[in-house]
């Protein structure tokens, strides 16, 4: 599997502001490699994100989201323990996820 | 089984095929919207034909000069409510449309990411609510390097 | 501040122009130290010298707020956990990194002048002495495993003060002032000198980058160049600045480029080891 989806986060006032870090080489399909041949797309598609198991963010890239995307929301009415999951999915249908237990 | 329960079988039968056709037949236009080359072709997918109004509300940072095209710093946030979605959209780009975030009530309308410009380029996001979009531009300009590039 | 930038650089290269001239015998890096930091003291009176360890990101507002943003989850992260698990990773024979280094926090150790091979050992010199000595086969000096540990070893000993043993012997001076020599040496088709950039032009334009003073240049790596969109080692950027301006690059590790990471890394004693970055 790939590398992990790294995760940080914080609670204030309530929310929870969660940062991420997910590996990922984000190739756009249109570089090309010292041959000269086009190093094919493979990009992350979808990004879901989850609180306590219950789906809160949905989100879709294209290939022009960085290398190694950094991806940060916030969540709302978040207590100590509330649990966090980010989990994605490429073009190629590869995986990974982070877990992250809020304190 | 009667008649009314075969009715309402069929009913329900008809209503579950309905709603599972429609995510995967959006997902496919969504992906088709990335694919767009051009500014039109991604707001087709972002837009789907909501009035669209310029907002004052939105929060957008980004830099005047990224230090390098490959990793642009960007956060959106508005406090504007019962936000559903946020794009952002750079206009000089091969394929325009970067990303859509799908938020639900359970998040604040509050996304930071990092994104790719090929060249200088405004740069659009949309806020998306159930009746309305909101918009705001910036206009960011991506240098040769000094040192050779 | 227009009218002291001609005056100063000539003043500083003339003296250390009179030291190359008079020989390696004249060589003194003490002095050459205080008249290094005297120079940039002046040229940036409001940067704290200890903040040249940033770079450019020290002098230029708009390039230092991106970088403060991208510092808020480092790309470089990414490298420091691989190098992190690839130095638990124990050898053929049993025996670890560990055996040889103690622990992960002794970049401030390297480089230094090894009296028996009379060389520059540096960081990346030492780990493959280290796999040799315990039968393994040495890291290629462009391998990312290489550059991997080292920014494991980076991030564990930041804060620790550089502070590179003052060259005495001979063969100490001998290595210094071929270091410094280099850095003084126009080459390529562009026909620059290191300090043509970093020290006559620091706090300059060229195109859209402003440069960066030498003062601290040493102390941030490896480094993540957006550039590179990857993790890279201080000899891969010396080899490109070299390139940059028109020249041949030397290979990874050698004489010629240990020599000038030594003159480079005493020239920023005082300062602090703060590895891995980020950069442009």
């Amino acid at each position: 599997m790939a590398a992990k989806v790294k995760m940080r986060g914080k609670i204030k006032a309530g929310i929870a502001e969660v940062k991420t870090l997910m590996p990922h080489p984000m190739e756009t399909g249109t570089r090309r490699d010292a041959d000269g041949a086009l190093i094919p797309a493979h990009h992350i598609e979808t990004v879901t994100c989850y609180k306590n198991g219950k789906q809160v963010i949905v989100a879709h890239w294209g290939p022009a989201v960085s290398k190694n995307p950094f991806f940060s929301f916030k969540v709302k009415d978040s207590v100590p323990g509330d649990v966090i999951k980010v989990s994605w999915v490429d073009n190629r249908g590869e995986r990974s996820s982070g877990e992250l237990v809020l304190k | 089984m009667n008649r009314r329960q075969w009715i309402n079988t069929m009913a329900v039968l008809g209503a579950t095929v309905a709603t599972l056709a429609s995510p995967l037949r959006v997902l496919a236009s969504l992906r088709d919207g990335f694919k767009a080359t051009t500014l039109e072709g991604a707001l087709a997918e972002v837009l789907h034909g909501l009035p669209v109004e310029e907002s004052d509300r939105i929060r957008f940072k980004i830099p005047d000069i990224a230090e390098n095209g490959a990793v642009v710093p960007v956060t959106v946030s508005t406090d504007i409510a019962g936000v559903t979605a946020i794009s952002i959209v750079i206009a000089n780009n091969p394929n325009p449309l970067t990303s859509r975030f799908e938020l639900s009530a359970d998040v604040l309308a509050d996304v930071s990411t990092r994104v790719k410009m090929g060249e200088s380029s405004m740069v659009h996001v949309y806020i998306e609510t159930r009746t309305k979009i909101y918009t705001t531009a910036k206009e960011v300009k991506v240098t040769i390097g000094g040192c050779g590039g | 501040m227009t009218g002291r930038l001609l005056v100063l650089p000539v003043a500083w290269c003339g003296a250390m122009f009179v030291a190359l001239v008079g020989g390696e015998v004249q060589a003194d890096p003490e002095a050459d130290r205080a008249a290094f930091r005297d120079f940039y003291a002046q040229r940036f009176p409001d940067v704290p010298l200890s903040e040249h360890m940033n770079g450019v990101y020290a002098i230029d507002a708009n390039a230092r707020s991106q970088w403060l943003e991208l510092e808020d989850f480092p790309l470089y992260e990414i490298a420091v956990d691989e190098g992190a698990e690839l130095f638990e990773v124990p050898f053929a024979d049993g025996a670890g990194y560990t055996d040889c280094f103690g622990g992960a926090g002794v970049r401030q150790n390297y480089p230094y002048f090894d009296q028996d091979s009379a060389s520059v050992v540096t960081l990346e010199l030492a780990i493959n002495q280290c796999r040799e000595a315990h039968t393994e086969a040495p890291l290629a000096y462009d391998s990312r495993d290489l550059v991997t540990l080292v920014s494991h070893i980076a991030f564990e000993s930041r804060g620790a003060v550089i502070d590179v043993a003052t060259p005495a012997t001979t063969a100490e001076l001998s290595a210094y002032s071929a270091g410094k020599r280099f850095y003084q040496s126009r080459r390529g088709q562009l026909n620059f000198a290191c300090g043509s950039c970093h020290v006559q032009l620091a706090g300059n334009r060229l195109r859209a980058e402003i440069l960066s003073a030498s003062l601290g240049h040493v102390s941030h790596w490896p480094v993540y160049r957006l550039k590179w969109q990857e993790i890279g080692s201080l000899h891969k950027r010396f080899q490109e600045c070299i390139s940059q301006v028109g020249a041949v690059a030397f290979a990874l590790q050698s004489e010629e480029y240990r020599n000038l990471e030594y003159f480079l890394t005493y020239m920023s004693n005082g300062l602090r080891w703060n590895g891995p970055a980020t950069r442009k």
